[in-house]
């Protein structure tokens, strides 16, 4: 039996002449022991889908459950076994470190000393600083602390909403070995992030965008599933190449991407699109080039909104 | 000074107590120039810009910004600079329209003016059937759009921009770029942070802080042929893992 099974979950919030639906009949499932991402902007619903899952918010419509109970009538149960590490920090900032992880431990039945095996990789890197106040942490050892919390109580099933937003390229790379190693342990986790860089480093994704799934697959599956030519092309001023890519009859999109723009074509056009910028540049760069996670994301969001 | 520095920082330093948050950084920005101020998470940029935007006073060290002593101008400074972070833009319970009023009125600028100015800004955001909704209806993406104009709305020289895409979807990080474009063709100097690595080739120069000093600062080509690195991620990874001392 799948981890998390999700069956056209919607949620709505506000009042008849402003209603914001969250989340539009959303469905997946997460097997056992998957790390899976839920990939999308802010507004995307990852907050509000992250909340019903954890049974602290209910849905309008459709059904849900974690790990077999259902998330509206067994969330006692659901409670017991899943940890959650909200998008803002959440732990009592007058407390330690040490009494923090007590008294998550204190409310779920059990002891530092009992699960010390499962959050040693992560805690002992706070360790040192166990009698500091949570509030007096900085950003990456309040990140370190909130985890560990969440996962004392050894939970089946983790949900992490955007551990890394905000967090600089080094400390989002060292998160990420993180959670590899707790995969390791068979907890099946769920994370969502706006970086869509971090969708690699899932065994599969979810893409999101206002309230709907734009796909779901292994990132690999995904990128291979761009099927249009994409370029990737550079002159001295790019701004001035930008408008000339959009002018142009067999361009489908173009948009900056690092150091180039890249071109997802309407065909086979690459010499004709050379020929072109020959005529109108004295110089630029073109190569093809393979899409990544970001390139499909703009792709599909593009799709739906047509 | 010469007129096309907008920014001359010399040995600036900032020290609480015997910690020492920005460590002597000397630094020029060029008019017009979009400048990249990458860090990790507390290597110092947010004093840095503290002090660059008149609103700290540094330990020792010189700086000129937009023309004016940081020390014994400060006030001038802040009129002559625009400022928009990802966590504070606008206020969610004014309408798109008194957002602009406000902030263009803030900065003393005339009726006439901001009537005119607010007409043509919510045209080109095509926001202009908005005008009296109130901000916080507003999509994320929009609202940092119009943050932005906000922002510039008074023509300052220079105009801060921390953090300002942050958790915006890839399409609208896009168009914001956009305007960054051609707020710098328009001869606006931009100062931006970022946790995106592609947005840093997106500058026309870039610094990285590391520890409170500025140990990188070139065009993000000349600094992948320096670091032998193929993108600007792995550039800032080199020399981030340096850092000695916890983030923020």
């Amino acid at each position: 039996m799948p981890a998390v099974i999700v069956n056209n979950i919607t949620k709505r919030y506000g009042k008849k002449n402003a209603v914001v639906t969250a989340l539009k009949e959303i469905s997946f499932e997460v097997d056992k022991g998957e790390l899976f991402g839920i990939i999308g902007p802010d507004g995307a619903g990852k907050t509000s889908l992250f909340r019903i899952l954890t049974t602290l918010l209910l849905p309008e419509g459709g059904t849900a459950s974690v790990d077999g109970f259902d998330v509206v009538k067994d969330y006692k149960a659901i409670r017991k076994r899943v940890g959650y590490m909200p998008g803002r920090f959440s732990l009592y900032q007058d407390l330690t470190v040490k009494e923090n992880l007590d008294f998550f431990a204190t409310i779920f039945n059990t002891s530092v000393e009992e699960n010390y095996e499962l959050v040693k990789d992560i805690y002992s890197q706070i360790e040192p600083f166990k009698d500091r106040r949570a509030g007096k942490l900085s950003g990456g050892m309040k990140q370190k602390l909130a985890l560990s919390c969440a996962l004392i109580h050894r939970p089946s099933v983790l949900f992490l909403d955007e551990p890394t937003t905000g967090v600089d390229a080094v400390s989002r790379k060292e998160f990420w070995e993180m959670l590899q190693r707790l995969k390791k342990q068979g907890i099946t986790i769920l994370v969502s992030t706006p970086y869509m860089d971090e969708a690699s480093l899932c065994d599969r994704v979810a893409l999101v965008q206002s309230g709907k799934i734009l796909s779901i697959d292994t990132p690999e599956q995904i990128v291979a599933s761009f099927e249009k030519p994409l370029l990737a092309v550079k002159s001295d001023n790019m701004l001035q190449l930008l408008s000339l890519l959009k002018q142009c009859e067999w361009v489908e999109d173009a948009y900056p991407f690092g150091e180039f723009h890249h071109v997802v074509m309407k065909g086979e056009f690459k010499a004709d699109l050379s020929a072109y910028l020959s005529s109108q540049l004295s110089a630029f760069e073109m190569v093809d080039t393979n899409p990544n996670i970001e390139d499909c994301f703009i792709s599909l969001m593009k799709e739906n909104d047509e | 000074m010469s007129n096309d520095k907008v920014i001359i920082a010399d040995k600036l330093t900032k020290r609480f107590g015997d910690f020492t948050a920005v460590d002597a950084i000397s630094f020029e920005v060029n008019k017009g120039e979009i400048f990249g101020f990458l860090g990790a998470n507390g290597a110092g940029k947010t004093t840095a810009m503290r002090m660059l935007s008149g609103l700290s006073m540094p330990t020792s060290g010189k700086a000129i910004v937009a023309g004016f002593d940081i020390y014994r101008e400060n006030e001038q400074i802040k009129r002559n600079i625009g400022y928009m972070s990802q966590k504070f833009s606008l206020y969610e319970d004014l309408t798109v329209k008194e957002n602009i009023r406000f902030y263009a009125g803030i900065y003393g600028k005339s009726n006439q003016f901001i009537k005119e100015k607010t007409e043509r800004v919510l045209r080109q955001l095509h926001l202009s059937a908005e005008a009296d909704k109130l901000v916080k209806s507003l999509p994320l993406g929009w609202k940092q759009k119009l943050a932005f104009s906000v922002a510039i709305f008074h023509e300052p020289q220079l105009v801060f921009l921390d953090e300002p895409t942050g958790g915006v979807d890839p399409v609208t990080r896009r168009e914001f770029w956009h305007m960054i474009y051609e707020a710098a063709a328009s001869g606006i100097t931009v100062f931006v942070t970022t946790h995106y690595m592609d947005e840093a080739e997106y500058c026309n120069r870039v610094s990285i802080m590391v520890d409170g000093r500025i140990d990188a600062l070139d065009t993000p080509q000349q600094l992948k042929k320096t670091f032998s690195a193929s993108s600007m991620d792995e550039v800032f990874l080199k020399l981030a893992r340096k850092a000695t001392r916890a983030a923020d």
